[in-house]
């Protein structure tokens, strides 16, 4: 675990390829004993970034191998619980769209609701009654009209009708047995978190009158369960300068990579190049279309620095999924230590 | 005729060597001139030639035919007549009422199973009795009116009348509706007709032959030369007649007149020599002589006992035969025989030239000797038989009814409106595709098809494909070749592959196809310009060296001294709009003649004129028709653009852009991406594909599905396939925003990642991402219809439609899907086997008795029951009546699919795979970014197929992505892969577009850059081909590439059976997936289980398993016996034995023909 210093932890990035993936394989990475103690000395969680809304999240895991840092990523991606629409029961549609069609993009519409607040449907969907443990319930009932109060010369569906476009704004919640009791403030609490997705368009006499149903789920089963928007990560980038770069070719590496990542000092006169921030280099590789400046880069990834991205939904903070994708993973842990016990 | 002249490179720069500063001034662009080509289409659409035949048809020509065959006479009155003073054809109706009509639309029709017809009316003079009299508007028949043409109710609507029509404005027309049916008249190529095809029989015998074909008649001349002799051989003689008896027959007794017909050059003079010793060793020497020579000639005809008359009128009729039969388009007035003569005399001196230099040989398959016949030009054919039965039909009535006292006169007109004759005979061609011509005998099928509606440009390159008379079969390599002459005439990418292969083409973009031009103005001019007419020189001066002969259509016109000026003055005056603009001229300077073409069926296409080193187009054009002050039509008015036929192509220097123009250049090609079809156009970057793969795309874009027309959703059509989520391509050509196939796409742009993955990806096998699956990608629509007609019976009786059925006060489970009238409501699934219209039929239907003219109650169920397994939704139904004012029920039936393993996905280069893996969002690999690609595609798809277009579209697709734009990827042109990496560059992206991935397993880096980004697929109509076997994972590239999903899926091809029918005869399980039939162990498997050995497996699947049977043979006679009874030998001792039931029925086939195979039987055991 020597190598553990950050400069033999390189992948490097030639011109055709990274040759040296291998040596950090998940598989080859125990080349000691691997103990909790060590492990907790070498890693870190650094916040780098959180967007006001919280929903888009940055941050560094530092010293881990690759295997953890991807299990967090599966698992923010296909094992965190939300809601989302899972029926519809269709009552009248006379809308352009289809059934189905509509159904799927009901379905695919995030919801606010907080994923702790059902419970996991039980067994088989029982079409009379529905379980209001693990159910909500919403209504979609839109109608389209002739706007009466129409301009004479309006020719834009916008004045001309009412209702024309249905958005995500007109699901409405309607409470299930004591649901209202429960969640007083449950309309707010439960709608779409955008209110503006379009969901159809429409015409004078169209109608769609639909009751929809929620239930909690996984992103394994069906993609609109998932959380996030997405959640990679990518490895730290490490840019070094072999041979001094200097004059109009300064400024030419400077083009050749992410803004913001070369800086062009001058000193007595002289333009040089000087690596200023390697973090938001994106590892784009132009610098090797120039044959002078080929050989006095160096470009590398630290194989044990994950910079990890989360972008919510909107359900959930993104730090919150985090939280709940590592909860996830201990119940794996879990279950798994249980089961060898058994076994033993 | 050579090839065409185009200016390669190398031209130009050993041009610019000798002057190099003389071009420079003309190497300037036209920027912009491509403008021309959605100028040329916005006149008339994609369609434009099937439109403008049929136009010219209803227009013009059936005028002409009913002119031309305009009278009906009665052997029983003389003074009976009746003649067609005018004909017309009105606008599509639909009868209301006995009496009124009201105008259909073309939706209406399609939906009610009606033909979209208009009527044929005729102003008449007739007898009546004593009486002149003349009537108007009177209806013969109907004419299927083709969409968007001039009689149509759509020609000249707005976008937005159109949609109130239920009309696509996209649709192109072209086509017609017989019952409900959308058919096309395949566009039909044919070789040229009354020109002169010197053609060599392979044994150095060669033939000049001419397909004369006239308004009556059409017949074949040849004139061979043979052993030193030349002869004509003709269908109506039995043997090829010596050359000099024909000229004799034909009023030109004198020798020396037949050799200056010829030619008097030595070589000429030596050649004819032994055919002039030839005839007088026959010892003809004067015309009676040669005509009662040919007499004698002359094959057996039918009425040949008819024509016991004197001597004389026998010889006069040869006469006649001789000039109407023999290159019948030549016209013989009052009997003079001097053109036709001047023409044979052509005809043999032709032979000779190509005698002596062989290279003169016509090429069969230049495109110039070719013809294409459109659906004007075919109905023109069976209208004027149909005209001409219907005519005769009049006749015989009139013999019949004349002589016959009635009450009220005998009125023809009355039997005019009732005759049905035209109407059934159009509409049944069209329906069929056979087109019977008696008259020609003439015997043609398959000339019609059913659109091709799977996607919007399947029809639209249904309307371009060009049929050839060729026999499939047969495997000959020339007519399927691409011939030089077909540039910018034909697509040169879009044939099918297999038999058809090169047989059936496409047009390109511009194509023209002209309609037959009045040739008087065109005669007129030529003899202004100093044309000499054949009848007023000798043959001596009509074949002198320094003179040209003329030529219109084939048939002399004259002679002319200063050819060159001529040519050039009649394309002068071509410009100035003096000629019509599709009359072409060239001089073919190997026969010393010019021809002038003004006949229909010709291809041509516009080209921008150059003279001087200057393109007559310049900027302040182009601003102009960008402003919309100019048309194309004003382009060609003020002879700054004009058309050229093949023939004309030929004699003119054509520079492929404007770098290329010479000195002695002519003209410019408008844009050189109007030389492929509409189909080859939606490839991205064609021409750096390897051909066969855009050839391969040409036949999937047809197949790929998405949107059909705007009117898709009104359509209820037997098969449609559409895409929830259709797309344009990020990388565009030119030709889709011509055919609007932006607009209308099948296919979506998907993010491509360019390497192995799990080994479920070889062999072209596509990994998807589930996540993508889910969100909508690849998803589509199946609609199917059922109909329903609810039918009367003579006896009063109807079928009608009861209310579902209750048991138990609930419905039962197979009416569930019926609404309370006893169709299936919109919005219900169907299941297999529920009702979708509980129909029942009377039992007694025949007119036997008639119960007071009350109909029975007595009914049986005939329901209309859903027979697939997968279950379907029920869109709307329609309820209406057909043509018989029966009543007619439609269901539209709807399936949405999600896509699954084995379905069919293409990109658009002929790089079609099926899925043979789904894959969840985490893992697929993912970049630096997060993102994660639909699909992946082997990499082993590209080094064999040379699809490089296919990476330049990756590319460009990836820079459009992260620009916001679309990227052009038209053929030889399109967006640079330069500036495209630049922008990529710009971005912050590889400039090769390949990335940094992760693997979604494991969490580490590839070892390699995965090239990817979007890429337009395309969802094909699926196929189940699923592949499974491994292999490693190694490269990868990622970014977006359009796919299309194309027609073959899964479920429609899924089929397994345990047991189930067999067929009546052998009791052998049947064949076939729709009759629930058995998997064959076919020939080559058995042989395998031969090879291994294993009988027992043999016996278990080929008997057993199939039509095992137990006979009882008798143990004396060995004989087949019945039911342990032998009644041949009268004896019971039998034994049972277990056979296929084919070899029983072989045995008893054998015997019923006297021969008897017995069967000798040992004891297993010894």
């Amino acid at each position: 675990m020597e190598k553990n210093s950050k400069k033999d932890r390189k992948i490097l990035m030639r011109e055709h390829g990274i040759p040296n993936t291998f040596e950090f394989a998940n598989l080859l990475d125990g080349s000691s004993v691997w103990s909790f103690e060590k492990f907790k000395k070498g890693f870190s969680v650094k916040i780098v970034r959180e967007t006001p809304d919280k929903f888009e999240l940055e941050f560094d895991l530092i010293g881990c191998n690759a295997a953890l840092a991807n299990a967090f990523r599966r698992i923010l991606l296909s094992e965190v619980p939300t809601i989302a629409i899972e029926k519809v029961y269709m009552f009248n549609n006379t809308s352009i769209i289809q059934d189905e069609v509509l159904s799927h993009r009901l379905g695919l519409i995030p919801l606010k609701a907080h994923p702790k607040v059902l419970e996991w449907p039980a067994g088989e969907w029982k079409q009379d009654e529905v379980d209001q443990q693990s159910t909500l319930s919403f209504e979609l009932k839109v109608t389209c009209k002739k706007n009466p109060q129409a301009p004479k010369d309006a020719r834009r569906p916008s004045d001309i009708y009412l209702h024309h476009n249905v958005y995500s704004s007109d699901i409405k919640w309607v409470p299930l047995g004591e649901q209202h009791l429960l969640h007083p403030d449950g309309a707010k609490k439960f709608g779409p978190i955008h209110d503006d997705i379009l969901i159809a368009k429409m015409r004078p006499g169209h109608e769609i009158h639909a009751q929809l149903y929620a239930v909690k789920g996984i992103g394994k089963d069906h993609a609109k369960f998932s959380p996030v928007a997405t959640a990679a990560y990518r490895l730290l980038p490490d840019i070094e300068i072999v041979k001094e770069v200097t004059g109009e070719a300064a400024e030419r590496l400077q083009s050749c990579f992410s803004p913001g990542v070369i800086d062009v000092k001058v000193s007595q006169g002289i333009k040089k190049a000087v690596v200023k921030d390697a973090r938001y280099e994106s590892c784009s590789r132009n610098f090797f279309r120039h044959d002078d400046l080929k050989d006095c880069i160096k470009l590398s990834r630290i194989a044990d620095h994950f910079i990890f991205t989360v972008e919510s939904v909107g359900a959930l903070p993104s730090s919150t999924i985090f939280i709940e994708a590592v909860e996830v993973l201990k119940e794996k842990c879990k279950t798994f230590l249980s089961e060898l016990e058994e076994i033993a | 005729m050579g090839s065409r002249r185009h200016v390669g490179p190398n031209d130009i720069s050993a041009a610019s060597k000798i002057d190099a500063k003389k071009f420079t001034k003309n190497v300037q662009n036209i920027e912009d001139k491509w403008k021309l080509v959605p100028a040329f289409l916005k006149g008339k659409g994609l369609v434009k030639q099937h439109i403008d035949s049929f136009n010219y048809f209803i227009n013009v020509e059936i005028k002409k035919i009913v002119q031309a065959t305009g009278k009906v006479f009665s052997n029983e009155d003389p003074n009976f007549f009746l003649r067609y003073v005018n004909v017309s054809v009105g606008t599509p109706d639909i009868p209301v009422t006995y009496q009124e009509t009201r105008e259909s639309s073309p939706h209406e029709c399609r939906l009610r199973d009606l033909n979209y017809s208009a009527p044929i009316t005729v102003d008449i003079e007739y007898m009546r009795g004593q009486q002149r009299k003349s009537s108007k508007n009177l209806l013969i028949g109907r004419m299927p009116i083709m969409l968007r043409s001039s009689n149509c109710t759509l020609y000249n609507k707005s976008s937005f009348q159109l949609a109130k029509l239920n009309e696509c404005p996209l649709d192109p027309g072209g086509y017609f509706i017989i019952n409900g049916q959308e058919k096309v008249i395949l566009i039909q190529e044919q070789m040229l007709r009354n020109r002169i095809i010197l053609e060599d029989d392979g044994k150095n015998c060669i033939t000049a032959s001419v397909n004369s074909a006239t308004q009556e008649r059409k017949t074949k001349t040849n004139v061979i030369g043979k052993a030193g002799k030349y002869y004509l051989k003709h269908n109506i003689f039995q043997d090829n007649i010596p050359i000099v008896v024909i000229f004799k027959a034909m009023g030109i007794v004198c020798d020396q007149e037949i050799v200056q017909l010829i030619g008097t050059e030595e070589i000429f003079m030596k050649k004819i020599a032994a055919s002039l010793e030839e005839c007088h060793s026959l010892n003809i020497q004067g015309q009676l002589q040669a005509l009662k020579y040919l007499i004698n000639k002359r094959k057996l005809k039918r009425e040949l006992g008819r024509v016991s008359g004197s001597k004389s009128s026998i010889i006069d009729e040869m006469r006649d035969t001789l000039a109407s039969n023999v290159l019948s388009h030549v016209p013989v007035i009052d009997f003079n025989f001097k053109l036709k003569a001047t023409y044979l005399a052509l005809m043999v001196r032709k032979v000779m030239i190509a005698q002596i230099d062989g290279k003169l040989i016509d090429d069969r398959d230049y495109y110039g000797n070719k013809r294409l016949e459109l659906a004007g030009s075919l109905l023109a054919l069976m209208f004027e038989d149909l005209f001409k039965r219907f005519n005769n039909d009049l006749k015989a009535v009139a013999d019949k009814n004349i002589p016959k006292v009635k009450a009220a006169q005998f009125d023809i007109t009355s039997y005019m409106t009732n005759n049905s004759v035209i109407t059934n005979g159009l509409a049944n061609a069209i329906s069929s595709g056979n087109w019977t011509i008696k008259r020609f005998r003439m015997e043609r099928h398959g000339m019609t098809q059913v659109l091709c509606r799977l996607s919007y440009i399947s029809a639209l390159g249904h309307m371009t494909k060009v049929n050839s008379q060729f026999e499939k079969t047969r495997k000959v390599s020339g007519p399927r070749s691409l011939q030089p002459s077909q540039w910018g005439m034909m697509c040169p990418s879009d044939t099918p592959e297999g038999e058809g292969c090169g047989l059936i083409k496409n047009l390109a973009l511009m194509t023209h196809i002209t309609t037959e031009i009045e040739e008087q103005p065109v005669i007129d001019t030529a003899f202004t310009l100093g044309v000499e007419s054949v009848n007023s020189l000798g043959g001596q001066e009509i074949i002198s060296q320094d003179v040209y002969m003329v030529f219109l259509n084939g048939n002399i016109l004259g002679t002319v001294k200063d050819h060159h000026r001529f040519v050039n003055v009649f394309r002068k005056l071509r410009r100035r709009g003096l000629v019509d603009q599709f009359v072409s001229i060239y001089p073919q300077h190997q026969h010393k003649c010019v021809q002038i073409s003004a006949d229909g069926g010709r291809l041509c296409r516009p080209y921008i004129i150059v003279e001087r080193c200057e393109p007559l187009v310049n900027q302040k054009h182009l601003k102009q028709m960008q402003q919309g002050i100019r048309s194309f039509d004003d382009f060609l008015d003020e002879g700054l653009v004009e058309y050229l036929d093949v023939n004309e192509e030929n004699d003119s220097f054509i520079a492929f852009n404007e770098s290329y123009i010479k000195e002695d250049t002519t003209h410019l090609e408008i844009e050189p991406f109007t030389l492929l079809g509409v189909c080859a156009g939606l490839v991205a970057y064609p021409h750096h594909n390897q051909s066969p793969r855009n050839t391969y795309q040409c036949a999937m874009g047809k197949q790929a599905m998405g949107t059909i027309a705007y009117n898709q959703r009104n359509r209820i059509d037997t098969l449609m396939y559409n895409l929830v989520y259709p797309h344009a391509p990020m990388v565009k050509t030119k030709t889709i925003e011509l055919t609007n196939f932006d607009k209308l796409p099948a296919g979506q742009n998907a993010i491509v990642a360019v390497m192995s993955y799990s080994g479920y990806d070889i062999e072209d096998a596509l990994i998807l991402n589930k996540a993508s699956i889910d969100r909508g990608y690849g998803r589509c629509l199946v609609y199917r219809n059922s109909k329903c007609v609810l039918k009367k019976y003579p006896n009063q009786n109807k079928d009608i439609i009861n209310g579902p059925t209750f048991s138990n006060n609930k419905v039962i489970p197979k009416h569930e899907a019926l609404d309370s009238d006893g169709i299936a409501a919109p919005g219900q699934k169907v299941e297999f086997r529920s009702v979708m219209v509980n129909k029942s039929s009377p039992i007694t239907c025949t007119a036997s008795v008639v119960t007071d003219g009350k109909p029975t109650s007595d009914y049986k169920d005939v329901p209309n029951v859903y027979k697939n397994s997968v279950p379907a939704y029920v869109e709307k139904a329609m309820i209406s009546t057909n043509t018989d004012n029966l009543f007619l029920v439609k269901l539209l039936l709807r399936q949405t699919r999600r896509p699954e393993i084995g379905d069919k996905f293409s990109s658009r280069h002929g790089q079609k795979g099926v899925t043979g893996l789904i894959v969840e969002q985490e893992d697929m690999p993912f970049n630096d970014s997060g993102i994660c690609p639909d699909m992946i595609m082997n990499p082993h798809g590209f080094p064999s197929r040379m699809t490089v277009g296919k990476i330049i579209e990756l590319l460009a697709g990836k820079a459009g992505v992260l620009k916001g734009k679309f990227h052009y990827g038209t053929a030889f042109g399109g967006s640079k892969v330069e500036d495209i990496c630049e922008e990529l560059a710009n971005h912050d992206f590889n400039y090769l577009g390949k990335d940094v991935f992760y693997s979604g397993l494991t969490g580490e880096p590839l070892d390699a850059y995965i090239y990817s980004g979007p890429v337009s697929i395309l969802v094909l109509q699926h196929q189940t081909e699923v592949y499974q076997t491994h292999h490693n994972q190694l490269i990868v590239i990622c970014s977006k590439v359009y796919y299309q999903k194309l027609k073959h899926m899964v479920q429609d091809k899924m089929h397994a059976r345990a047991r189930g029918p067999r067929a009546v005869l052998t009791r052998q399980p049947t064949e076939g997936r729709s009759k629930d039939g058995g998997l064959r162990l076919g020939e080559m498997e058995r042989d395998c289980l031969i090879g291994y050995g294993a009988s027992m497996m043999l016996i278990e699947r080929l008997m057993i398993s199939s039509d095992s049977f137990d006979v009882d043979v008798c143990n004396n006679c060995g004989l087949m016996a019945y039911s342990g009874y032998c009644h041949a030998c009268r004896t019971s001792p039998v034994s049972t034995i277990t056979m296929p039931y084919a070899c029983k029925l072989l045995f008893q086939e054998l015997q019923s023909m006297n021969i008897v195979a017995r069967l000798t039987l040992k004891n297993y055991c010894q």
